[in-house]
Formats: C-alpha cells, structure tokens, sequence
C-alpha cells in the first residue's frame, strides 16, 4: 500500500483554488436551484418550488425524456459500431486503407460542431428524411463513435495479444477466443466509452440543433430557447438534475473500472 | 500427487481423432516447412522427425527462426511451403484449436480476469468435459505443478515461478499429444530456472508428453533435451544428442555457439593411418584424429574445447605426458579468470595464437594454480581435436 502523505500548503491552496475554479459556479447553481424567489439573483428563502413547477411542465419533462431516449440510444449504438472499429483497427490484418480508415474515423474527434451539424442537416434534407428523434440519435452517433473508438482500442492496444492465441491454443475458435477472453478484459473500456458517449450526447446543443425538428427538442435545446427569453429559477432546477444524473453516471463508472480492476488487471501487489 | 495418468484423452484431443503413434515413433513430421515474412525468410525448408515422448530442444540465437517454427506447429502462423504431419495427419494449414497441440507461452499469457482454477480449466471447458470431469483434472493439475492452496488466486497473486507453472498445468490439461514451451524459463531468474529444469525433466519423463522447447540458452537445452536443433538463419544446422552436439559439431558456427572452444586455421598437410597432421596458422603443427565425415584436403580448422587442454609447467616432469599427448604447445599464461568451480586460463601461445585452458579447481589450496606470465605447457591429444571444414 502506498503511503498517504500529508499535503503541504501549497498544495492545499493550489487544490483549493482549482476546485473552486470548477465547481464554484455550479455549487451556486446548485444554491439557487432551491431559491424561493423568482428573480434568479435575488435569494429568498429555501424552496423546492421550481422543482415542483419543473416536473408540471409538459415541455420541459419531454424535452428531458426526449434527450434521455436520444442519448441513451446514440450511446448504445455509438458504442457498439466504435467497439467494432476499433477491434478491426487493432485486431484485423493490415488491410488496405487502414490508415485511411482510421483518419476518416477520428476526424469527427477535430472536426467543427457546427460543420458536422450542418453536414448532417444537408445530408437529411437530402434524403428528405423526417427530422426528428433518429436524426438526432443518428447524429450524435456520428459524433460519439470515434469517441468510444479511441477509448476501446487504446485499451485492446494494451492488452497482449498472446491472450487471444493462448485462447485459440485451449479449442476456441477465433470468435470464441474474442468473446472468452479479450471482451471481458476490454469491457471497463468499453463500458467508459458508454458513458462518455451518453454524456457527450446528453448535453450537446449544436448538432442537436441542426438536426432536430419541430417538436423534438432535447433537453439543451430547451433550456436554451427559454434563457433567451430571460432565465427561469425552474432552469436552475433541471440543471442541478441533470448534474446529479452525470454525476451518478461517472460515481458508478469509475466504481465498475475500480471492480474490474481489483479483479485483477491492474498490478496489485499481495 | 498422481503417478500415473493416462496417456491420452479422446475427449479433450477429439479433433486429433487418432491416438497417437507409439513412444519411439515419430510423432512429429516436419517436410520442407518454409515461411516468409516479406522478403525475410524466417524458415528455410526445415525437415525434421520428432519421436513420440522426447524431449527435444530447439536451439538458435535471436531471430533464426525457431520461435517462428514453433509458432507454425501450434498453428498461428500457416507454413508457405512443406508439410507438418502430426501422427500421420497433415495439420499444416489447421487452426490452432483443431491441434491436438498446446503451447506454454513465454510471458505465460495467463488469463489475468480468471482465477488459478478458471485459467486450467479453460481448455478442458472447450473441450466439453463435463463439470466433474474438469474438477478432478484441474485437481491433478494442480497436484502436478504443485499449486495447492492458490486455486482462487489471480495471476497478478501470484510470483513468477508459480505463474510459470500455472501456465504449464494449463498447457498440459489438456493432455496434449505435443507441448510447444517457448521459452519456459526465460522469466525465472537463475536459481530458480535450474530446480524447474529438473522439475520439468521428471514431469516430461513421467507423463511421456513428447516436449518440444525453444531456447536461446544452450545449457538449458543441454540440460534437458534428449535431442537438440540447432537453428541458424532460418535452417536447421544440425540435429544430435546434446554429447554430440558438443564434442562433434557439424561447423565451426556451431562449435563456438555450443559452449566455448579454441579454434585454428590451417592447412592440411598430411595422412598418417588414422591421424591427420594439419599446420595452423596460430598454433603450429597439430595431430589430430580423422574426422568421422570425410574432409576435404585443403583448409580446414581444429577445434579444442578448452577442457580438454591439460596444462603443465614447463620441465623434465612434463615430457611424458608431451609424448603421450602428442599435441603440445608452450606458452604463457596471460589471463586467468576464477569461476569457482573452474578456473580459465588464457595461454599465449609461442607459436603466436591464445588458447583457454579450463581446469577444475580439485584442491582448496591453490597448490595447482597458475600465475600470470608462467611459462606452461598446453596439451591435448589428438582425439580432443575436432577437424572441421573452413
């Protein structure tokens, strides 16, 4: 076990300052979600109203479930064609055009929001497809595959591929030998590459708004389209809500990477 | 502990199908297996026989090629060319889980998310034994390498030598009618690696597992082997008894790869009934006996192991043995380096080349030790010499 040592000072106010700097902002957020008044700076007393007035407003409640289902399936999908990439990229034979393949599939990492969004748009108005809950699902998988790509294949860059032929070497097949061995051992990757995805699909505004049509919003959409209007306390309420929802998200991603890990993957000295 | 285990598993080796030959026969046969990488041929027709139950050794330096033939008989890699004929079946082209062939690795590639008991059972799983079935194999696996009381442990639990030996008791689960060892003791440091030497001798000798192990490490393959491959670029340089290989090597590559030796060019000069008189360049006029192949009679060089070169000081005392050696060269005595047990001396020949001198360190005193700058005498007779082709 390594030792822990005492902070020095600096380090203490450096971590101070730091921490402040990030979530100081949010933590007053977080205050005046529970604001009685309703004039957003003026505090008035503890008040779970906005709450109350949130879960009454139909529009904002389908905004949210509509985000929810958007990212809750663009993350699925994200994921499994990033997970299949990344293996062909690690695992396949040098093909021709890996290379390529590879460049065109991490260009969504650099490329411009707005560029991707606009992209998209065209492509939909093109094929006149009905904008909606799968364009938007399709864009934001467009958006987190290379995501989940990057996150999986550094982890299969990692792992020694003698793993797989020792598989092969005890009577699995190749496909036997990938499922046995190299996706239990990828899996906190992959299931990190989830998480990011949801949350990346969860709070992006500018390709959702390209892609969406009327009466689909997602939830950013939303918040946005009201805070032009002048900020509601109620706004406060959703975002502190969506804070505790990514915040259970990255509590249990990084307890289940922690699980994997004391199960042997990590160097754990006896 | 279990002393006798059946010879084969019909069960876990169903895709072999046919027992296998028995022991003195040639289990293994390789026919003029090629494989190129690119431009680089990493296998250059090797043919080869391995009998059922041997314990053979494929030996060479880094990148000659035998890692790659053991890659080949396991499956991972397909040969360009030849034939790999396993109890008279061609597998060449057969993927490694259709062998009935398993491999230790040399990093063990143990299943890091699967305990001591998982990562042994796993092969006897896919080969569809029932559950009690497993439970008793893995049992005597673990009696086998002696890992009682580590079952549930990971791998990242456990020390070096005993991750060596779950990799084994893996491999052998299965009761492969062939087990490729890729360098088995290569991780284990030296103390270690000589008790599992002699662990995994007496493991092959009782289970009757014919064993093929590749090493760079030519006392371990000398140690173990019943028979050594010596590699060399792809090729097979010569294939003998780990004593043959010693004390008649086919070149003067293998000679000085094997062990150390004193080496010196000449030229013949004449045939006297069995001896051949050769004339050095470094070391003057050598008797030497005939050579069991024929040589040609042009140059050739003569090889001494340097234990087989007796010293003595200078003086009467010493002609006798001179006449009875015939070989001997005077010199002095330029370097010594103690090792313990032995001791080499570098002797500067007067004829102008050096030769090393092992001598066994017999008494405690050094009553028999040489210093540097004493004149001494090199000796050897001429069936310490070995004649072989320039």
């Amino acid at each position: 076990m390594r030792k822990v040592s005492r902070l020095s000072r600096f380090n203490i106010a450096s971590l101070t300052l730091g921490l402040a700097f990030l979530y100081l902002p949010i933590l007053i957020l977080v205050i005046y979600s529970f604001n009685a008044s309703r004039l957003v700076t003026v505090w008035g007393g503890w008040s779970l109203r906005w709450y109350h007035e949130f879960f009454n407003d139909r529009a904002m409640i389908e905004a949210a479930w509509m985000s929810l289902r958007v990212a809750v399936s663009s993350a699925t999908i994200a994921t499994l064609l990033g997970t299949l990439a990344a293996v062909a990229l690690s695992r396949g034979e040098r093909f021709r055009g890996r290379t390529l393949f590879s460049g065109t599939l991490y260009a969504p990492l650099v490329m411009p929001e707005v560029i991707t969004g606009l992209s998209l748009l065209l492509l939909f108005v093109a094929l006149n497809a009905e904008r909606g809950f799968w364009t938007v699902t399709i864009a934001h998988t467009t958006l987190t595959m290379c995501f989940v790509a990057v996150v999986v294949q550094s982890r299969l860059g990692s792992l020694d591929r003698s793993l797989e032929e020792a598989a092969m070497d005890l009577g699995c097949d190749p496909v036997r030998a990938f499922v046995a061995v190299t996706l239990p051992l990828i899996a906190p990757a992959i299931v990190a590459g989830w998480m990011l995805a949801f949350t990346l699909s969860l709070d992006d505004l500018v390709i959702a708004s390209f892609t969406t049509g009327p009466g689909s919003a997602t939830l950013p959409i939303r918040i946005y389209s009201e805070v032009r209007l002048g900020v509601k306390p109620e706004i406060n309420a959703i975002c502190t809500l969506v804070i505790a929802l990514i915040a259970i998200v990255i509590v249990i991603a990084s307890l289940a990477s922690k699980l994997s890990s004391s199960r042997g993957e990590s160097a754990a000295p006896l | 502990m279990t002393d006798e285990l059946p010879r084969t598993d019909v069960t876990a080796n169903a895709a072999a199908g046919d027992t296998p030959p028995a022991a003195g026969q040639p289990l293994l046969r390789i026919e003029g297996v090629a494989k190129t990488f690119g431009t680089f041929r990493a296998v250059d027709s090797v043919s080869l026989d391995i009998k059922a139950g041997e314990f053979f050794a494929l030996l060479g330096p880094s990148g000659c090629g035998k890692t790659t033939l053991l890659r080949m008989l396991a499956g991972f890699e397909a040969p360009d060319e030849g034939r790999i004929l396993l109890g008279g079946k061609d597998i060449a082209q057969a993927l490694p889980h259709q062998r009935p062939v398993n491999m230790m690795f040399q990093n063990y590639a143990l299943f890091p998310h699967l305990s001591v008991r998982d990562n042994i059972a796993f092969g006897l799983k896919r080969a569809g034994l029932v559950r009690a079935d497993i439970a008793t194999r893995v049992a005597e696996m673990v009696a086998l390498v002696k890992l009682e009381g580590l079952e549930k442990r990971k791998p990242d639990h456990l020390s070096g030598g005993q991750r060596q030996r779950v990799a084994l008791a893996r491999a052998l689960a299965r009761r492969p009618q062939l087990l490729l060892l890729d360098e088995p003791l290569a991780a284990l440091d030296k103390k270690l690696r000589e008790s599992t030497q002699a662990e995994l001798m007496e493991l092959q000798r009782r289970l009757g597992t014919t064993f093929i192990i590749v090493t760079h490490d030519q006392e371990e393959a000398m140690t173990m082997a019943s028979r050594i491959g010596v590699m060399k670029s792809g090729k097979l340089a010569q294939v003998a008894a780990p004593r043959e290989l010693y004390e008649a090597p086919r070149s003067r590559w293998i000679a000085e790869f094997v062990g150390d030796v004193n080496v010196f060019d000449g030229e013949f000069k004449l045939r006297d009934g069995h001896r051949l008189v050769i004339a050095t360049r470094d070391a003057g006029t050598l008797v030497t006996a005939e050579p069991r192949e024929p040589v040609g009679e042009t140059k050739l060089s003569v090889a001494i192991r340097p234990e087989k070169v007796k010293l003595s000081r200078r003086g009467p005392v010493s002609e006798a043995g001179r006449e009875m050696a015939i070989n001997s060269l005077d010199g002095v005595i330029a370097d010594i380096c103690y090792l313990g047990g032995t001791t080499t001396y570098k002797v500067k020949l007067d004829a102008g080349g050096t030769m090393q001198a092992s001598v066994v360190n017999s008494a405690r005193l050094d009553v028999d030790a040489y210093s540097v700058n004493q004149n001494v005498v090199a000796w050897f007779t001429p069936d310490d010499c070995v004649v072989l082709q320039s």
